[in-house]
């Protein structure tokens, strides 16, 4: 019961501060829901199942072409588009698991790691169709939703996609499927003597993640107006790891306090120096040393034992 | 140019890549091997050298070929010494742990490129070649420079080997790779030799880059490519097996510079990086790592 | 004739030169709590582990009731019926006791998750613990959460691999009773060093020696064997 005033809240929160926030803070955080919803599909691999992956910026990709390329050479509108989106990440996180997760650890960072990169090759290497580095460029946002302006049509779509999301993962994280990924990360050997298969176990996370990567990739593209192979970069792998990492892995809210904390600080230390990618670089470094566990899962750890 | 000529200049160019790749790779496959850490930043070491390098040329000025000589011999020391002094302030909190270290490499990876970014500049600078006159061959001349650097690498890479198994250091480092308890028990002072491990992976990457970069400029993202072949090399050679990431190295130097000269890089760099995850995960030892001992 | 729910016939795996398991045929009866015991090395953990898959087989053959199960993975002859506890207590540490027997409950056919989990805890009296990590429970007590989930799975066989080891007089009291409660509903295989548990529970009792069967038979029979004197309780001597 708690758990649902609390997320709830946080969703109402959300609406309030999109609704009132000055034009700028409104569309940054647009932008922020969206790849919050990266970031919550990254945290069901990473934080609950414990399937650290490198390779996500290939399944957000995924979402952005699965959704980009029926706009632009097919004419499909652009709802639907996010819906081919999402399906498109499950599917390429699917795929990439039958193979990826035969291996584990170490291994499995690197061949999801070399997945990644062969999609972010494969962008370029068709750069006629996919527009490679360059991209393409999509049907402006404000004909998304009729009778809205652009900025409204975004920040409805975000916020949209963000409830769903959010009340998606809360769902599944309390339900058996998510109790069974969390046994995965906690001890595969005595979860398979319990008659689960850690193989089909993990490849329904993973694809479950990648459904959550698909539909933000899709839906960034859609509402910015701008599909590119850089999506498909090493950086969008590590980014929603460094959020999930700051927020708290393994808990809900942990992917929206991640994000919104680190795009802030990128984008308050910008005004200073450019020197961002420092940021980025010394917030992976002092997470890993001294907060493995990220704010909510401190948190969570000394007052908040019943956070999902 | 017919044919034959032409496959010889492809191998020829092959070959500098094949040489270049076995000294970074090597570099990466003692870090995992010994320390078994997946060193993400390896390739901001390759970067910091051919970076380095361009500093100290300029600094250094005289004749091309003294400047040159004193890069070779201090960027590789400066890495070094940066790359041990990163293992004691990060590292080694971390207690090695393997995925731990994964993402504080990523850390440092961005950290490397930022600092290169903000010192150097996002532009691309030569370094002068030591010497500059071709070898002319009855099709074609070639860049002497560039066989004197298969000649070097070739060089060191016997060197790194008679200091693994001739010297005492060499041994220490072989031991605590065998086993890092009885090492430890045995009065080794494991974090030394890991601090040393580290410094010479990341030298070596930084030789490569000093060799490199008179025939590729210095750019702060140059690390990228490095780090992917490496990454291959070791992979397709099997984890921490020396013998296998030069044998490795040669492979894929030669097949993608190939596939690169003939079709298209990124063509080469698909293949490869698909050959790595699918050896990853049905032949995990490496395609040529089935000896173990 | 008592019926036969598992048996092995020919069953082999071996390590490199370590005949860890040799050759051995042996036959479960439905209900029976049977011992398997011999010297160190005798290959018990590497048998059970065959007949629970955790191990793959080499040659013979393994049937659960009237299927062949020799090839399956662990996991579904976990689904099948038999149910495996770890020889070191592997329970998981950082989720609640209730979300332990909750991974195994949710295995079986319930209705009521919750009622289930609670009454699967009662049994093995952790009822008043199941909001405890189950990580902080004393060692007594993370085995009896073993032996739950176990049991949670409401398994044909139930094997437990060395259950009393490290648990003080008093709570192997306890376990024993346990282990009565469970057959004939539930047929136990039990891996012990502990002879006055074998003596006292089982109703037959199994020696492997080197990899191979010596014996099978009640614990009187065993007693008065001479080879299994020789083997084992001579090794045990030696031991000692």
């Amino acid at each position: 019961m708690r758990n649902w005033i609390l997320h709830l809240g946080t969703l109402a929160l959300v609406a309030v501060l999109l609704v009132t926030l000055p034009p700028y803070h409104a569309t940054n955080l647009a932008r922020i829901l969206v790849l919050v919803v990266f970031a919550i599909g990254y945290n069901l691999a990473f934080g609950y199942t414990g399937l650290l992956s490198l390779g996500h910026a290939l399944f957000f990709a995924a979402g952005v072409y699965g959704a980009a390329l029926p706009v632009t050479y097919l004419g499909l509108p652009q709802l639907p588009a996010l819906i081919a989106g999402l399906a498109a990440g499950g599917v390429m996180a699917a795929l990439v698991g039958l193979l990826a997760l035969r291996t584990a650890g170490v291994s499995f960072m690197i061949v999801t790691l070399m997945f990644a990169q062969a999609g972010y090759l494969t962008l370029l290497y068709f750069n006629p169709v996919t527009g490679g580095d360059e991209g393409l460029v999509l049907p402006d946002a404000a004909t998304l939703l009729p009778g809205l302006s652009a900025d409204a049509a975004r920040a409805t779509i975000a916020f949209a996609l963000f409830a769903t999301a959010l009340i998606a993962a809360l769902v599944i994280v309390q339900s058996r499927l998510g109790r069974t990924m969390v046994a995965m990360r906690e001890n595969e050997e005595r979860s398979r003597m319990l008659g689960y298969n850690p193989f089909a176990v993990k490849l329904a996370a993973l694809a479950l993640s990648g459904l959550f990567s698909g539909a933000a990739g899709a839906a960034y593209a859609l509402l910015f107006g701008y599909a590119g192979a850089s999506f498909a970069t090493i950086q969008y792998s590590i980014l929603p790891m460094l959020w999930v990492l700051m927020g708290g892995a393994g808990t809900v809210l942990g992917p929206l306090i991640g994000t919104a904390a680190m795009f802030y600080l990128v984008d308050i230390a910008g005004s200073y120096t450019t020197a961002t990618l420092l940021f980025v670089g010394v917030a992976l470094v002092l997470l890993i040393l001294f907060a493995p566990k990220g704010i909510l899962g401190t948190i969570r750890e000394r007052w908040l034992t019943w956070l999902p | 140019m017919g044919f034959g000529p032409f496959l010889l200049l492809a191998l020829m160019e092959s070959a500098v890549t094949a040489a270049t790749l076995a000294l970074t790779a090597v570099g990466l496959s003692l870090v995992f091997g010994v320390m078994r850490v997946v060193n993400v930043a390896h390739g901001e070491f390759f970067m910091l050298g051919a970076v380095s390098a361009w500093f100290i040329t300029t600094w250094v000025g005289g004749p091309a070929w003294f400047s040159f000589l004193v890069a070779l011999a201090v960027a590789p020391l400066f890495v070094a010494a940066l790359a041990a002094l990163a293992d004691r302030i990060v590292l080694k909190r971390l207690d090695y742990e393997p995925e731990a270290t994964i993402v504080a490499t990523i850390g440092l990876m961005y950290i490397f490129q930022q600092a290169a970014l903000s010192f150097y500049g996002p532009q691309a600078m030569p370094v002068e070649p030591p010497f500059n006159f071709r070898i002319q061959l009855p099709w074609f001349g070639y860049s002497a420079y560039k066989l004197s650097v298969i000649a070097f690498a070739t060089l060191v890479l016997i060197g790194v080997w008679l200091f693994l198994t001739r010297t005492r250091a060499g041994l220490v480092m072989r031991a605590t790779q065998v086993d890092r308890e009885t090492a430890q028990a045995f009065g080794i002072d494991v974090d030394r030799v890991y601090a040393g491990v580290f410094a010479l992976g990341a030298g070596l990457a930084a030789i490569a880059a000093v060799l490199i970069v008179p025939i590729q400029q210095a750019h702060y993202l140059m690390g990228h490519d490095p780090l992917l072949l490496a990454f291959i090399t070791v992979i397709v050679g099997g984890l921490g097996s020396l013998r296998g990431t030069i044998v490795a190295a040669i492979f894929i130097g030669l097949s993608d510079g190939l596939i690169a000269f003939f079709w298209s890089p990124t063509l080469a760099k698909i293949i490869a990086t698909l050959l790595v995850a699918l050896v990853l995960v049905f032949r995990p030892q490496g395609l040529f790592g089935a000896r173990q001992q | 004739m008592a019926s036969v729910i598992l048996s092995a016939r020919a069953l082999t795996r071996h390590f490199g030169g370590l005949r860890a398991v040799d050759g051995v045929d042996f036959d479960l009866h439905t209900g029976e709590i049977h011992a398997l015991i011999g010297p160190n090395g005798a290959g018990k953990t590497t048998f059970v582990g065959l007949l629970s898959g955790r191990i793959p087989t080499q040659s013979g053959t393994i049937m659960l009731g009237g299927d062949e199960i020799t090839r399956l993975a662990a996991h579904v002859r976990v689904r099948k019926g038999i149910a495996y506890t770890f020889q070191i207590t592997s329970v998981y540490p950082r989720l609640s006791v209730f979300d332990n027997v909750a991974l195994a409950v949710q295995q079986t056919a319930t209705r009521d998750l919750r009622a289930d989990v609670t009454a699967a805890l009662a049994r093995v009296n952790l009822a008043d613990r199941a909001e405890q990590t189950a990580g902080t429970l004393s060692y007594g007590h993370q085995r009896l959460l073993e032996v739950g989930m176990g049991l949670a799975l409401r398994p044909r066989v139930l094997i437990l691999d060395e259950p009393t080891q490290g648990l003080a007089s008093g709570e192997i009291a306890g376990f024993k009773a346990l282990v009565r409660s469970l057959v004939p509903e539930t047929t136990v295989l039990l891996i012990e060093h502990n002879m006055d548990v074998v003596m006292d529970l089982a109703t037959r009792i199994t020696v492997l020696a080197a990899g191979r069967h010596l014996a099978t038979g009640t614990p009187a029979e065993i007693r008065a064997n001479h080879a299994v004197q020789d083997a084992y309780l001579g090794g045990h001597d030696a031991e000692t």
